[in-house]
């Protein structure tokens, strides 16, 4: 699971030779590590409008070094390019163009962050075209920055002002190592809903949460960032693997569930144990998921259906089951995790494809369900991320895999593990019914 | 009132549910349990030591309901095969847990009653207001067992850690013979007597007359029942897996009485025709390790910790083998009377029996011995037979035959699964149900408790 030749370019004389050689040379990422601060260096806040201002007089509140114009040669953490109300596609230039000036100044483990509005409720064909040129713009940039910079955009829906809970949760995210390999990605935050974290250490801090197949890889990384961040954990896995989920149960000082999720009653289960422990459940992680990959022309009913099961029928159920609970109704939170090949496809997988696809679809359709109940569900979806199940791929794939993104390496499985305890907290609120890619923005896909 | 001369309290005497009841005494509660499936010697564990066991099983618990760091009252736990470094060896799996280091512990050693009897012992802490919550376990291993050295040998060693100058430790030495440096096999033969449990056993078999074809199909049902179990998810919340084992190791769940019947005898061979005991119908030597959660009402409501059965009452009783009055292991049959009469209840108020299955036969005889009118009379002081068991009651999750015994480890296999069978079948059915177990054990002991559903 270690990647042996980040680990060489980044030291000594294998730097050196790649350098010359023109090798990738992925960069170790700013990962978050608690006590550390959100950010090093000044944050440049780009644009002229109230949202500008306004966003910037609130990450000044946060003790940040916020600036309007940058000094050059000055290293900069963050720039943060606010194009909320840009009408024509002509009135890009001027912030944009201003934040160019500094790029050469963002350090390493910068962070761009565009804030404008979706192109679908624009109001003119000319605002439309704007907002949608962001897009190209963002997704471009993302791929021009180096050293572990990342570049992210947020979508906010008309009602959203740049200092909604929403907005700021995500800007913090996307500043914070937390986002680490999220990069080249849009996220719409549709409603001002949201409550800002007490606690910015432990955002999670009195939540109730539940994670399926916990045993290990991703589910056991969210399960000890979820538990880093407050939150009371029930770890769920199958009852074959309950010996490596009593570790990580002991680890995070939660309970185990051994459990089938494709049994009939699992949701009631779930519940059942959840409540009898804690009183209520806040959080719900789907993140169990199997792969029986096969060419479509080989494939046999066994192989198609286990994977439709276990990754997205067994949610569906689940979901039915927590809807209707009336224990599942203080701001609850579900985060399902999805994943490229969902999105992109992916060659041999076309049953996982279709069960992670299914992923995207059922967290959509649900979102105005369980908004219904003041509560949010969300999805992930992983790109190439350095797991037991990405170790068992052939090396020269794996080398392929790994490099295809534009942070040149694969994710570890704490970077899925930060976003989904992101979209869980109560600041995310506002965030609803999205699909966000931890990919390191892959060169496949959307 | 006397049963076989040994005097005991009847009812009538002593008040109904003395030890559940009396005043100052509050209730111990079953919370749950923790197994990891057993393993046939020589099989999945056999680089597993007991403290590695035991600690597994305790860790499972511990995750199971939450109790990282809790300083538990007591934890209490024994194993019968046992290597003298283990002198602590429940202290050491708690500091290898991940309790509180601050929990107390200690260890136990009643053969194969070791697992029951430390269900007896914190439970009766726990009423007494000395403990508020406990651990009872038990394990043992029959592939890492301790080899001992001969008694020759032995002797030389401490004689020379003694001797003073050169000639005496050469003197020492030269009294060694090479048969003194072979090593002692573990064995479980009875000190008293030399003859091993199953040929005990043989010789039980064959004064109850218990057919071959009965233990055969008392073996059967015990892999059914538990195989059923398993494909039920009834073990989903009893066993953690362990060392890549899911399952009891020694389960046959497609086993048939054919394949059972065509099994060679090893036990009582000089018995000729009565020859009955095959390794079908006998427990394997098994390793394993299991553990128990008991509370005081207060301790588990403040934690939201279920509460599945009340840890009622318990009786130990030995009997005369060495002079073969009793079999070795018929103890039960006297431990089980003097229980009941005790708490004013009859066999007809036992809703499920869990009759320890060290072999088919010893299953069989206790049941021979309870239904016999003589034996009612003559041995057990009533007016005709004990009485008779459901069989559909007997054993209904499977036992040892299926599941295998490591010795120390079977009292909390069958009380944690006892105790989640009566509560379920409360919840369905709206009433108190009250569950059995009995387990024989060597040295000619026999435990015997009483659980009912909360």
């Amino acid at each position: 699971m270690t990647d042996t030749y980040a680990h060489l370019v980044n030291q000594g004389l294998g730097r050196n030779v790649a350098k010359r050689l023109g090798l990738p040379q992925p960069a170790v990422l700013r990962r978050y590590r608690p006590g550390q601060p959100l950010i090093t260096g000044p944050i440049v806040v780009q644009g002229n409008t109230p949202g500008a201002d306004n966003l910037a007089a609130e990450l000044l509140s946060w003790d940040l070094d916020v600036r309007r114009h940058a000094v050059p040669k000055e290293k900069l953490g963050a720039i943060i390019v606010v194009l909320d109300d840009v009408a024509r596609p002509e009135d890009l230039g001027k912030p944009v163009l201003a934040a160019a000036a500094s790029l050469r100044d963002l350090g390493p483990g910068g962070r761009i962050i565009t804030v404008s509005r979706p192109a679908s409720d624009a109001a003119t064909p000319a605002q439309a075209a704007a907002r949608q040129g962001v897009d190209g713009l963002l997704r471009s940039l993302a791929k021009e920055l180096r050293a572990g910079a990342t570049g992210n955009g947020l979508l906010l829906a008309p009602n959203v002002e740049t200092t909604s809970p929403g907005a700021l949760a995500a800007v913090r995210f996307f500043l914070s190592g937390r986002s680490a390999f999220v990069d080249g990605q849009f996220l719409t935050v549709s409603t001002a809903a949201g409550e800002p974290p007490r606690n910015v250490e432990k955002p999670l801090e009195g939540r109730i949460a539940v994670v399926t197949g916990a045993a290990r890889g991703i589910g056991a990384a969210i399960a000890r960032t979820l538990h880093r961040d407050g939150a009371t954990m029930v770890l769920v896995d199958i009852p074959a693997a309950g010996d490596h989920l009593a570790e990580v149960a002991n680890e995070v000082k939660g309970t185990a569930l051994q459990l089938d999720i494709t049994r009939d009653d699992a949701g009631q289960r779930i519940l059942e144990h959840a409540v009898q422990r804690h009183g209520r459940l806040d959080i719900m992680v789907h993140n169990a998921g199997i792969t029986r990959d096969k060419l479509l022309a080989n494939m046999d009913e066994s192989r198609w259906n286990s994977v439709i099961q276990v990754n997205i029928a067994a949610q569906l159920r689940i979901n039915e089951a927590l809807l209707a609970s009336e224990h599942f109704r203080s701001s609850p939170r579900i985060v399902s995790v999805a994943s490229t090949s969902g999105i992109a496809g992916n060659r041999g997988q076309t049953n996982y494809a279709a069960s992670k696809g299914g992923v995207v679809g059922m967290v959509r359709a649900t979102a105005p369900l369980i908004a219904a109940h003041g509560g949010s569900i969300n999805a992930v979806a992983p790109g190439f991320i350095e797991t037991e199940m990405t170790a068992r791929i052939p090396f020269a794939l794996r080398e392929v895999g790994r490099r295809l993104n534009s942070l040149q390496q694969g994710g570890q499985p704490a970077d899925v593990a930060e976003t989904i305890a992101f979209l869980a907290s109560d600041a995310a609120g506002g965030i609803n019914g999205e699909v966000l890619r931890v990919c390191g923005q892959n060169l496949v896909g959307a | 009132m006397s049963i076989d001369g040994q005097t005991t309290t009847g009812p009538d005497e002593a008040g109904a549910s003395a030890a559940a009841s009396a005043p100052g005494l509050r209730r111990a509660v079953i919370v749950g349990g923790n197994r990891i499936p057993f393993a046939r010697a020589g099989g999945a564990y056999a680089k597993s030591s007991n403290q590695d066991m035991l600690t597994a099983a305790l860790d499972g618990l511990i995750a199971r309901f939450g109790l990282q760091d809790e300083r538990i009252g007591e934890v209490a736990a024994g194993a019968v095969l046992k290597h003298s470094r283990d002198f602590n060896l429940t202290r050491e799996a708690v500091l290898g847990s991940a309790l509180s280091p601050e929990t107390p512990a200690y260890d136990l050693q009643q053969a194969c009653a070791t697992g029951l009897e430390t269900v007896v012992g914190l439970s009766n802490k726990i009423k007494l207001g000395q403990i508020d919550s406990g651990i009872a376990g038990g394990v043992d291993s029959a592939s890492d067992a301790p080899v001992v050295v001969s008694e020759g040998l032995r002797e030389a060693i401490l004689d020379l850690h003694r001797a003073k100058s050169l000639p005496q430790r050469l003197q020492i030495l030269s009294r060694l013979r090479p048969k003194d440096l072979a090593p002692l096999a573990p064995g479980t033969s009875e000190p008293r007597t030399g003859l091993s449990m199953g040929e005990h056993q043989a010789l039980t078999t064959s004064q109850w007359k218990v057919s071959r074809e009965a233990q055969d199909e008392l073996a059967l049902n015990s892999h059914r029942n538990l195989a059923a179990a398993y494909d039920a998810g009834f073990f989903d919340d009893l066993l953690t897996p362990y060392r890549g084992l899911t399952r009891d190791g020694n389960l046959r769940a497609d086993t048939s009485l054919e394949k059972l019947s065509g099994l060679k005898p090893v036990f009582g061979k000089n018995l000729g025709a009565d020859a009955t005991m095959t390794a079908g119908n006998s427990t394997p030597l098994t390793d394993g390790a299991s553990t128990v959660l008991l509370a005081s009402d207060e301790w588990a409501d403040a934690r939201d910790l279920p509460k599945l059965a009340a840890v009622v009452d318990a009786e130990a009783a030995a009997v005369d083998f060495v002079h073969g009055k009793d079999g070795l292991l018929m103890a039960p049959v006297f431990a089980v009377p003097r229980l009941l009469a005790r708490q004013g209840l009859t066999l007809e108020d036992i809703d499920f029996f869990e009759i320890h299955e060290a072999f088919a036969s010893t299953v069989l005889s206790i049941l021979a011995a309870w239904e016999d009118e003589d034996f009612g009379r003559t041995r057990l002081g009533l007016d005709g037979a004990f009485g008779k068991i459901d069989r559909s009651r007997l054993n209904v999750n499977g036992s040892s035959l299926a599941a295998g015994h490591p010795f120390a480890a079977t009292g909390g296999r069958i009380v944690a699964s006892l105790a989640k069978t009566v509560h379920a079948t409360a919840r369905a059915e709206g009433r108190p149900v009250r569950g059995l177990v009995s387990v024989c054990a060597a040295g000619g002991l026999g435990v015997a408790a009483i659980l009912e559903s909360l």
